[in-house]
């Protein structure tokens, strides 16, 4: 069975937000949008986005980390939005595992994102219906667009590459390696509900400097050390003893 | 894609402009309307990716700021009040060129054109120097000038359109300061790439923030204090012999002799042989070397010599000399990591250490590529070799008014590392390296500015001597912003940050008419705010504004406009035809030449109009020599015309753009004007690259073979090797006529002081200029700021979408200062500078160096600005840290004051403001400070659009 997901790449991730804007650019005119924007020019403008950047620190002065944690709908495997739908309009597609809502049927309860605990789940305040993360089902399929660009848009526009995209029940995958290679992680596995998203943490490199790298016998300094030596000042033996 | 198969769907390719990075873009276009802008995946900036900006590109196509109509500010109105009436652009062209043309005609300098981008100069800077005014500059003087010249005066080359790191075989890359808005997709691949690849990753920065989140190691540094920094390193590394001797002696000038007799006129001079030189700009070959083995001065580079590096020696005359190097390594003597431990806040250790990986890494993990070439001596190599060390800086480092020396030390360090134009450090992009100093030079005298003619010379050069200023015989400025003066000789992108204040107080003397292209010089571009705008609507006791007469053009509503009396409506990036012109700054890749084109993906909103072609029909009404035929009709029809048909000599086959020139687009660089070469462009991705054989693609400043083939292609005049300057015999010659002991030009005696301090010819660390004059006591904490990745370099936070990322800003500060001040995370605190004061939010970060704090810069609007609502968090919340900053600071003379800049090249000192911060009282207002009128919509905007917006292909419901 195949599980569509993300996966992101926390060791390379700039907070760009490039993953934020293509996402609401390409959504807003597909069919999952509009992603309606409540006071685009006004006092504190808020809108629809599936996904987003949220930014923080860890640690105190000077060991602190700033980290950039892009989310969105993680696509569960046992998406706890399912089942408290009164109407079915939110729903888990057999076929790739990608949770959806179904405009037509929803009836703006949020009952759903009560029971996301990942706060995925954004209510278009205008339309009144539940949106989130498709993982651009009207690409990912879309034989008119290159097989290159049958992708999530936030993945295409990625410019660290610190979100690969694919099926994380096929060991063979691109995401399935990563997650092995790297530790990849869920985020609060403890809900039980299998987020098929997953994250690679943050890894570090380090140089480790032995000291007798700092003693070499090519030293360019001992360069200048040698060569003739100017002639002492001073009498010496040889100028005085002629035997 | 097109859900409607009536839907009439084309995807078109051109570059995107949301920033100064110029991805290359794919627009998908559907019945008329912008449905989606990508990353085009056969660019070479970009490869596909694309960011924040690029992405919301399509809510600044639909922005409610846009400007549509020619503007004039109504009759009797006070300008500022941003009253307009609609005028058609034959009133707005016949107005200008009126006004032009008994300028040209009486004396072309008081008419003054600056632009916000210095990406467009190809066109701009040849209409100022046909109309014959030196008073020209784009914002690079306020920008990187000091990272532009200081590396270009070291290593013949320098970051971002110069040239960059090559993180695909580095191993330890070190990013200083803020850099990120620069080149920032092309480093953003980088640097993931890099890290993947498991390469070490050091961000120095007071601030962890950009791409500094995913260093592995962050070093907190005090602001203005990265040359204390960069000279302890390379006092460690000198020390310890952990540099490249080989590629010193080679490539440098680090073996040639410097005399050092103190009493000579030509103290700190190279010792110059007898070989016979042709003077050209090149410097020339006649340097000397101490030879080990002789014991005795020789011709440098002769073939079997071996040059010390360090000793002091005397010639026969008696005549004393060093090398270089020795004198670098006298310099360093007393920068120990001990004395910048104290300066930087990095403890010495720490700054040992990273001189120990730098240097050990450089010299054990060489790359060897298979590659054979031959020098510019003759030698041949049968590889090329690199120490996969490398560095990465910008406007972190530039904005201070020491930035230039501590560029220098960068310079330096790279060098002694010996990683330039090799693998794994620092490579150069075309037309880069360019001999040091590059040829171009600025006027020199007054009389190259002539009523009706064009300026004689470049309005912008790069000066190697006194003789290149551009100063009169008292040698006072000749430039409206003094660049090339004494004052800031080695000005070389201007000082447009000091061009109103100059014009308002008529020093060095009044103008009539300033043109501003792109620059929000009421705003975000100015220091000094507040002031800026009175000085804009200030007037003569005759009632006239001192300015008199003010051209904006702008694609959208900005604080600027409302100070015009001609508003020039411009169009987006997605509706005009642009060149990223190889006469300017390309976007050259390490492996050859590079340029690329915008063309219109969909028609112009409203009246708009590209300002090239503004520019083309001005220059056109004003016949300006190089825009008319000989028998005196209008050349070019447009900047379309202009763009495949200018050549920048009658004849010279070298134009705007390098691709597909020649009568078929069969030739490259150098060939004669090809009348389908927009098409050939528009074909290919609206990019030309010439990827250059493997042989030419490193060690260029010394490659014979990419030397012959650059001058062939009319990169470059000379094929002489471009030696690093880690000795600036270029400073030395100011310092000695600001000493009195150089024959020629003289600085005005009250300038003496400050060059002979300043042009130092080896790196030194001085306190910024304003720091030396603050009560560091009363003002204890620096302030600066950098731009959030989501509008790195883009110049309207009004986007709809990028706009609910950062609607306002806050000040960011560590805890302990909030403890130490009284004041909580999130409150309202006032932010003083010994020149003004702002109110705003703070908000507590452990990311921060403690005795620094920051802010988002540019995120504060003026109210009403950007077709924004009156009250919207712009105004309201946000800031702007302009407001303290001064344009200018004291000096010993008597009511005269310097630009607020760097000494040697007027780059603007923003980074060295200090403050002080305290809680704001609790009945004050919950409201940044200072605010302004509501600035009102002007005629051909669109209407406030309401509180929903729906936004799908186009239409907003």
């Amino acid at each position: 069975m195949t599980q569509l997901a993300l996966v992101i790449d926390l060791n390379t991730c700039v907070g760009c937000h490039a993953c934020v804007t293509s996402c609401k650019e390409w959504n807003t005119s597909g069919t999952a949008g509009p992603m309606v924007d409540r006071n685009p020019y006004a006092a504190e403008p808020t809108g629809t986005f599936f996904n987003r950047v949220q930014s923080f620190e860890v640690g105190s002065f000077p060991n602190t980390q700033t980290v950039h944690f892009p989310k969105s709908c993680l696509h569960c495997e046992d998406p706890p939005c399912v089942p408290v739908c009164p109407t079915g309009a939110s729903y888990k597609r057999p076929e790739d595992g990608v949770v959806l809502v179904d405009y037509d049927k929803c009836i703006g309860c949020e009952y759903c994102s009560w029971a996301c605990p990942y706060g995925a789940r954004e209510i278009d305040e205008q339309q009144k219906v539940m949106k989130k993360c498709t993982l651009c089902v009207d690409r990912i399929y879309d034989q008119s667009l290159p097989e290159q660009e049958r992708k999530p848009v936030c993945v295409l526009s990625c410019p660290t590459s610190a979100r690969i995209y694919g099926d994380i029940h096929d060991p063979e995958s691109e995401a399935s390696k990563a997650i092995n290679d790297a530790g990849g992680y869920q985020l609060m596995p403890e809900w039980g509900t299998e987020p098929a998203n997953h994250y690679l943490p943050r890894r570090k490199v380090k140089i480790t400097v032995h000291q007798e790298d700092l003693q070499r016998a090519d030293n360019p300094l001992r360069k200048e050390d040698r060569g003739p030596r100017a002639p002492s000042t001073r009498t010496t033996l040889d100028d005085s003893t002629s035997w | 894609m097109a859900a409607n198969p009536a839907t009439k769907r084309e995807i078109k390719s051109t570059t995107c402009y949301m920033c100064a990075c110029r991805c290359g873009i794919n627009v998908t276009v559907e019945d008329g309307e912008v449905r989606f802008i990508q990353g085009n995946p056969e660019h070479p900036i970009n490869k596909g990716v694309l960011c924040a900006k690029g992405a919301s590109g399509i809510m600044k196509q639909y922005s409610p700021a846009r400007l549509s109509k020619p503007l004039r500010r109504k009759r009797g109105v006070p300008r500022g009040s941003s009253e307009f009436e609609e005028i058609s652009w034959e009133e707005a062209f016949s107005t200008i060129s009126e006004r032009l043309q008994q300028i040209r005609e009486t004396d072309p300098k008081k008419f003054a054109l600056y632009t916000g981008r210095d990406q467009m100069q190809a066109l701009t800077g040849l209409f100022a120097k046909q109309f014959g005014t030196p008073n020209y500059a784009a914002h690079g003087g306020f920008c990187s000038v000091n990272m532009a010249a200081g590396l270009i005066y070291t290593i013949g080359g320098s970051f971002w359109e110069f040239g960059g790191p090559d993180l695909e075989r580095s191993r330890l890359f070190v990013m200083l300061g803020t850099a990120e808005d620069h080149h920032s997709n092309p480093m953003k691949i980088a640097v993931a790439k890099f890290k993947r690849n498991g390469g070490k990753f050091i961000a120095v920065n007071p601030v962890r923030s950009g791409y500094a989140a995913i260093a592995d190691e962050w070093i907190p540094i005090k602001p203005g204090t990265d040359g204390a920094l960069l000279l302890a390193i390379i006092h460690e590394i000198v020390a310890l012999g952990l540099y490249d001797r080989d590629f010193l002696l080679q490539y440098t000038n680090s073996p040639d002799l410097v005399i050092v007799n103190p009493d000579s006129d030509e103290y700190g001079l190279f010792l110059r042989s007898d070989l016979e030189v042709e003077q050209t700009c090149i410097e020339p070959a006649n340097k000397m070397w101490w030879d080990r083995n002789l014991n005795k001065a020789v011709y440098s580079h002769s073939d079997a010599a071996d040059p010390r590096l360090m000793g002091e020696f005397e010639l026969e005359d008696g005549c004393k000399v060093k090398p270089a190097f020795q004198l670098l390594r006298e310099r360093v003597t007393q920068y120990t990591p001990e004395w910048a431990a104290g300066v930087t806040g990095i403890d010495a250790d720490t700054i040992r250490r990273l001189a120990h990986e730098m240097g050990i890494t450089a010299r054990d993990e060489k790359i060897e590529l298979p590659i054979p070439w031959t020098d510019a001596w003759g030698k041949e190599h049968e590889s090329v070799t690199g120490n996969p060390v490398s560095f990465h800086a910008m406007r972190g480092l530039a904005a201070h008014s020491n930035g230039f020396q501590s560029i220098r030390a960068l310079g330096i360090l790279m060098t002694i590392l010996g990683t330039i134009d090799r693998p794994g450090g620092f490579r150069h992009k075309a037309p880069f390296p360019r001999p040091i100093p590059p040829c171009a030079k600025p006027p020199s005298s007054p009389e190259a500015v002539q009523p009706g003619a064009p300026l004689e010379g470049m309005p912008l050069g790069f000066p190697a001597s006194p003789e290149d200023l551009f100063v009169d015989d008292q040698g006072e400025a000749v430039r409206l912003d003094k660049g090339f003066s004494w004052e800031y000789p080695l000005s070389v992108h201007g000082l447009m940050h000091n061009a109103i204040t100059n014009a308002w107080r008529g020093d060095p003397y009044p103008i009539d008419t300033l043109m501003l292209f792109m620059s929000n010089m009421a705003w975000n571009s100015s220091m000094n705010t507040g002031r800026v705008r009175d000085m804009l609507v200030d007037k003569n006791d005759d009632g006239e504004y001192k300015i008199p007469f003010l051209i904006v053009c702008d694609a959208f509503h900005s604080e600027t406009i409302a100070f015009a009396d001609i508003v020039l409506p411009d169009t987006s990036y997605l509706e005009r035809y642009d060149a990223m012109s190889m006469l300017d700054r390309p976007i050259s890749e390490f492996e050859g030449p590079v340029d690329s084109v915008r063309v219109p993906v969909v028609p112009p909103r409203g009246d708009s109009r590209p300002f090239q072609d503004v520019l083309v029909e001005l220059a056109t009404r004003l016949k300006l020599p190089r825009f008319m035929n000989l028998d005196g009709t209008r050349k070019f029809k447009d900047y379309k015309d202009l763009v495949i048909n200018y050549e920048t000599e009658p004849g010279s086959g070298i134009g705007f753009l390098a691709g597909w020139r020649g009568k078929g687009g069969e030739k490259f660089m150098r060939g004669e004007p090809n009348p389908n070469q927009w098409e050939m462009y528009a074909k290919n991705n609206c990019v030309y690259q010439h990827e250059l054989p493997r042989s030419f693609q490193y060690m260029r400043n010394w490659n014979r073979g990419y030397l012959h083939w650059a001058q062939d292609h009319g990169l470059i005049r000379y094929t002489d090797p471009v030696n690093l300057h880690l000795y600036s015999e270029v400073l030395q010659r100011f310092r000695l006529a600001a000493e009195g002991k150089r024959k020629g030009r003289q600085p005005p005696d009250y300038l003496r002081e400050r060059v002979r301090t300043h042009f130092d010819p080896l790196p030194f660390y001085s306190e910024p200029l304003e720091t030396q004059t603050i009560d560091k006591d009363k003002y204890p904490l620096n302030a600066i700021t950098q731009r959030p990745m989501a509008m790195y370099h883009s110049w309207d936070s009004q986007n709809a979408w990028l706009r609910q990322i950062h609607a306002h800003n806050y000040l960011f500060v560590s805890p302990r200062v909030g403890v130490q001040n009284g004041f909580a995370d999130g409150d309202w605190i006032w932010v003083e500078s010994a020149h003004g004061q702002v109110r705003c939010m703070c908000r507590f970060s452990e990311a921060v160096e403690p005795g620094t704090v920051w802010t988002w810069n540019a995120i504060g609007k003026a109210s009403g600005a950007w077709g924004l609502d009156g009250k919207a968090n712009e105004s309201q919340k946000g800031f702007l840290l302009n407001h303290l900053i001064n344009e200018e600071i004291p000096s010993k003379r008597q009511d005269y004051r310097y630009s607020n800049s760097d000494p040697i090249t007027g780059q603007a000192a923003w980074y060295d403001v200090r403050v002080r911060v305290y809680r704001a009282d609790d009945n004050e207002p919950r409201q940044s400070s200072p605010q302004f009128d509501t600035q009102p919509r002007v005629p051909g905007m669109e209407p406030a659009r309401g509180k929903w917006q729906a936004f799908v292909k186009g239409l907003t419901k």
